[in-house]
């Protein structure tokens, strides 16, 4: 009886997955061509530039490298990113178009290492 | 001396956390201590690996390999959890009776106990990598390890594990016929948070766009990065910033296991009856 149960719950269950599949694709804005590009520098401890500006609405690209010899995690909770980036190493975080305001960042292995993104 | 403690107690902490409930969960178990041993070291190892090769990971799939590589972790994390409540709920009943009877260790204990050794080792990797890397750069830009960097770091991890010894000291003293429901829902609220956070980096790398709206903003109330707000964070998933699509993703979460677990619970025409 289970053993119905749960092959009749598990069709219906992907039927489900697939449904939400295509409408999540179905709903995923288009390519972003016109992103914007920021470069970040990690040294000494500083974020270089320690203040960022992007224009809003637009999808920003931030390249960051890392130019200290000690890895580092570049964090904000304000736009949700957390990555680690290895000493000498370079990454990119992908940011989604951004309402305007100002965005706190920092270094999660050294905390008093502070940046901010502001979109006007 | 001070930042090597701080980031090392940070990171073996919340590692800790999981493998004092996994320690907890397995309590009745004989042979867990091996198992959740072998997780530890492989994680270790593994961190080290992932450390060594963070540059090239982060390269991979155009720039998300990182965030690609946390998520699918995560995602596999939460995949064993919930196996092993549904494996309890199942099984759990007549583990304990056939344990109570011949007293000796029981084969069938060590497929759950193989699920929660992978969870202890995606757990130690994940906060061992950024251990490592972090100790690796302070040696390397100092030229090497020294005394006050090594003391640090030890007592960090000393420190750590003190939080493991008082996680399950502290579970085990639950009665019995609670400790069940207690573990599993423990386990269910580790799986949703991992979940929350595998969606997290999905929508970092840009691959889940929808629903990214933050929900709310608690950070007044409880940061995310302060020790507390980082327990709640591992233990129950607090986020102080979640976006929608977390929030799905960890109420998904906690409806499929429950109701996985009620499915394959024991059927009552098999439990003995009273009357």
């Amino acid at each position: 009886m289970i053993k119905r149960t749960v092959m009749r719950s598990g069709r219906s269950l992907l039927a489900a997955t697939m449904l939400a599949s295509a409408a999540i694709l179905a709903a995923a804005p288009a390519c972003a061509d016109d992103a914007v590009t920021l470069s970040l520098e990690i040294k000494d401890h500083r974020f270089d530039p320690a203040e960022l500006h992007a224009p809003p609405g637009k999808p920003i690209t931030l390249r960051v490298k890392n130019a200290s010899s000690i890895a580092a995690e570049i964090e904000s909770s304000d736009v949700h990113f957390e990555k680690v980036i290895a000493a000498g190493a370079e990454a990119t975080i992908r940011v989604r178009p951004l309402q305007p305001g100002r965005y706190n960042f920092f270094d999660d292995f050294h905390h008093e290492t502070q940046g901010v993104l502001v979109v006007p | 001396m001070l930042p090597s403690l701080l980031i090392v107690f940070r990171e073996v902490f919340e590692a800790g956390l999981i493998i004092g409930i996994v320690m907890a969960v397995t309590s009745s178990v004989p042979g867990r201590g091996l198992w959740v041993a072998g997780g530890v070291i492989a994680g270790v190892l593994g961190a080290c690996v992932v450390a060594l090769f963070t540059g090239g990971l982060s390269e991979l799939f155009g720039g998300s390999g990182q965030e690609l590589f946390n998520a699918g972790i995560l995602g596999f994390a939460v995949l064993m959890l919930g196996w092993h409540n549904v494996w309890m709920a199942r099984h759990g009943r007549e583990m304990a009776a056939e344990m109570r009877a011949a007293g000796q260790a029981v084969v069938t204990g060590s497929k759950s106990l193989a699920a929660l050794a992978v969870v202890v080792m995606i757990a130690v990797l994940r906060e061992g990598s950024e251990v490592v890397l972090f100790l690796y750069g302070v040696a390397a830009a100092q030229g090497g390890a020294d005394l006050s960097m090594a003391a640090g770091g030890a007592v960090g991890l000393v420190l750590g594990a003190i939080v493991c010894l008082l996680t399950y000291l502290g579970l085990i003293t639950i009665p019995t016929r609670y400790l069940f429901a207690v573990t599993s829902t423990l386990i269910t609220l580790l799986a949703a948070g991992m979940a929350a956070q595998a969606i997290a980096f999905l929508q970092q790398a840009n691959i889940l766009t929808v629903f990214d709206e933050t929900v709310w903003n608690t950070s007044w109330l409880l940061s995310d990065s302060s020790l507390l707000g980082r327990a709640l964070h591992t233990l129950i998933g607090y986020v102080d910033q979640p976006t929608a699509m977390q929030l799905i993703a960890y109420a998904a979460t906690l409806a499929v296991i429950l109701v996985l677990m009620r499915l394959f619970a024991v059927p009552p025409a098999q439990r003995p009856r009273a009357a």
